[in-house]
């Protein structure tokens, strides 16, 4: 593990960020890294995991200890996703749901009661949320769903709609579904739908390569009716959920380190061991420039996601600043990952080894949360002022 | 009950060492509580959720000492002490005499059959005898009842099962339990538990290090045939340059 720490970021970090990090790193040793190879091909995401998650207080860790939450600082909270994507993809994916997509929004746009009955059951992982906003046909282009709550004589609201590629969609207790009020994007508002509810359907999307360790479900709301103290009272415009995805992609930016952290160990340990042509493979140029590619990508996106976390704790970062982490860590987690596999030769294949499995995981990381693209154009926005989207 | 824990910080021997004089070279090295002192602490929270009490984590070292009892406080210690020396003394008796003025006034005293770094085995017997206490070393199971202990050891081919009346010294071994990682809002609440820094009252130390070497690097294997072809040679090598046979 020492090549991990090439720039001794660990000297950076507080005692408690520290502890906080070997903490998860002990649990991922400890209980996804020996299960999680046979639920990947098993296609199953490990909910016997989930209580011990919540007691060791994984889930919105970054929020208030008032709504029984860890309170940690976002660096913590990074590092706590950092250690997760070690393991796989997928639990990390279930975390970042839980936290920054389903707890994050009823914190933020909740009300108090909202917040005290969802959020410290939440924490313990007893409740299980997930996040409903891209839709069939509307992914990079959230504005145009045409999911809709329409508002009764009551007050209450009559959802209609579908929604797609829905992590945690058929385990989840508590749907956040955005959906319109009114027809302009400006009128969309966050719902809580207990999934339960009827008209509310949650079907397994079979035959994924990649998040296998993972529930990906395909939402239907037909009908649905929920009562007025169900909308989440400070939700307004498409701005609401974006403000969540930034949340979630701030923390995609650290997963992604750990899962090419965990490629380029396993990498760098099976170079020094598997012999060729009577040496280590390790030996060899081609082999060592692969490994020294990696290290100084991975030394790279450590020091962006430090930084950017410090900046979000003090209050000053920018979600442009968040795109050019996410896309930059993803892009070059996926580049390690493929590295690390071929590096492995025929090996590299078996799910006895991890690195296809990250590389196949984070081909589903390039594309959700903001596409790579959709961050490109971000950047490009926020350095010319032109919008290449419309 | 009052509980004493007494937990060691120690370099992660997954951590690659390096040796500078008679002593490690610290540079880069992570430390971590000695896993042997984690089922003591364990042991003291499991104790402390039956019967009540209160747990004291105590370590003696250099003002780095203090993370490792904050480890402890993570995990449900109720508060620290600290007994600051500078660098961290090698002698026995004379680290267990600092650590005896500490501990006067505990039920039950739990610590590691051994801290990983030296090997030594020889803290909570040496603690016993100076605090004039029963004690009971590695230990793999453990219940007080009331005044009285139970223990058990494993001995060679069986286990051992002993009694001993309170207060007493007990060192815990591999198996005793698993202890519990930190959970996240247990690091946040260690913040805040008191924690007192004294300087250690260190013995006369009578025991230096007189050098500190790594293992010799083992010699590539090498294969000499195959088949039963092998064999003879197989034998002349253990017996002529292994001397195992």
């Amino acid at each position: 593990m020492e090549n991990l720490d090439f720039y001794a970021v660990d000297t950076s970090l507080s005692e408690e960020e520290r502890a906080v990090r070997d903490s998860v790193r002990r649990f991922v040793d400890e209980r996804v890294l020996p299960i999680i190879g046979h639920c990947y091909v098993e296609g199953r995401f490990p909910k016997e995991l989930i209580p011990e998650m919540g007691a060791l207080g994984l889930f919105g860790a970054n929020l208030p200890e008032d709504y029984g939450c860890a309170g940690l600082n976002n660096v913590a909270y990074g590092l706590i996703m950092q250690e997760l994507e070690r393991g796989d993809s997928g639990v990390r994916s279930f975390a970042s749901v839980q936290g920054s997509l389903v707890m994050y929004p009823i914190f933020a746009f909740g009300s108090e009661e909202q917040k005290r009955r969802y959020l410290p059951l939440m924490a313990t992982g007893e409740v299980i949320g997930c996040f409903g906003l891209t839709e069939p046909d509307f992914g990079s282009n959230p504005a145009g769903m045409i999911t809709t709550a329409k508002e009764q004589g009551d007050g209450s609201y009559v959802i209609n709609g579908a929604k797609m590629w829905i992590t945690n969609g058929s385990t989840a207790h508590v749907a956040i579904i955005w959906a319109k009020i009114g027809t302009d994007q400006d009128s969309i508002r966050g719902f809580l739908v207990p999934t339960d509810s009827r008209g509310f359907s949650a079907k397994d999307q079979k035959g994924k390569l990649s998040l296998r360790a993972s529930d990906t479900s395909e939402i239907v709301l037909q009908d649905v009716c929920v009562p007025k103290g169900n909308l989440l009272p400070k939700s307004g415009g498409l701005k609401s959920p974006l403000m969540c995805l930034t949340q979630a992609r701030y923390g995609i930016s650290w997963g992604a380190l750990g899962a090419a952290m965990a490629c380029f160990e396993e990498a760098t340990s099976y170079a020094k061991q598997r012999v060729m042509f009577d040496r280590p493979i390790g030996g060899f140029q081609l082999q060592q420039h692969r490994l020294a590619e990696m290290l100084t990508e991975i030394v790279k996106a450590q020091l962006l996601v430090l930084h950017l976390g410090r900046l979000k704790d003090a209050g000053t970062y920018t979600p442009q600043q968040v795109s050019l982490a996410k896309r930059n860590n993803v892009n070059m987690a996926t580049d390690i990952a493929r590295e690390a596999r071929r590096l492995l030769g025929a090996n590299g294949i078996l799910a006895e080894y991890a690195s296809m499995r990250h590389m196949e995981n984070l081909e589903s990381v390039y594309t959700y949360e903001g596409t790579h693209d959709v961050h490109t154009l971000i950047l490009g926005q926020a350095i010319t002022g032109l919008n290449a989207f419309n | 009950m009052k509980i004493a824990v007494c937990i060691k910080r120690v370099p992660d021997t997954e951590t690659r060492i390096k040796v500078a004089g008679t002593k490690i070279d610290e540079t880069g090295v992570k430390f971590i509580a000695n896993p042997y002192d984690e089922f003591a602490v364990e042991a003291a929270l499991q104790l402390k959720q039956k019967s009540g009490g209160e747990i004291v984590a105590i370590s003696l070292g250099p003002d780095s000492a203090q993370e490792t009892i904050r480890t402890a406080l993570a995990m449900g210690a109720d508060r620290g002490v600290h007994l600051k020396t500078d660098g961290q003394p090698y002698d026995t008796l004379s680290v267990a005499q600092a650590l005896a003025v500490e501990l006067k006034g505990y039920d039950l005293i739990l610590l590691g059959k051994m801290a990983i770094d030296d090997y030594n085995h020889a803290m909570a017997p040496a603690l016993a005898e100076i605090l004039g206490l029963p004690c009971v070393s590695a230990v793999t199971a453990l219940t007080i009842d009331g005044a009285k202990g139970t223990a058990e050891r494993e001995v060679e081919g069986g286990t051992e099962v002993l009694s001993f009346p309170l207060p007493a010294v007990i060192s815990t071994d591999k198996g005793l339990n698993k202890p519990r990682l930190p959970t996240l809002p247990g690091i946040m609440a260690a913040k805040k538990k008191p924690m007192e820094s004294k300087p250690a009252a260190l013995g006369a130390a009578r025991v230096t290090v007189r050098s500190l070497a790594l293992p010799p690097e083992r010699p590539a294997g090498r294969i000499i045939g195959e088949g039963a072809a092998a064999v003879p040679e197989l034998i002349r090598l253990l017996q002529t340059e292994a001397k195992v046979l």
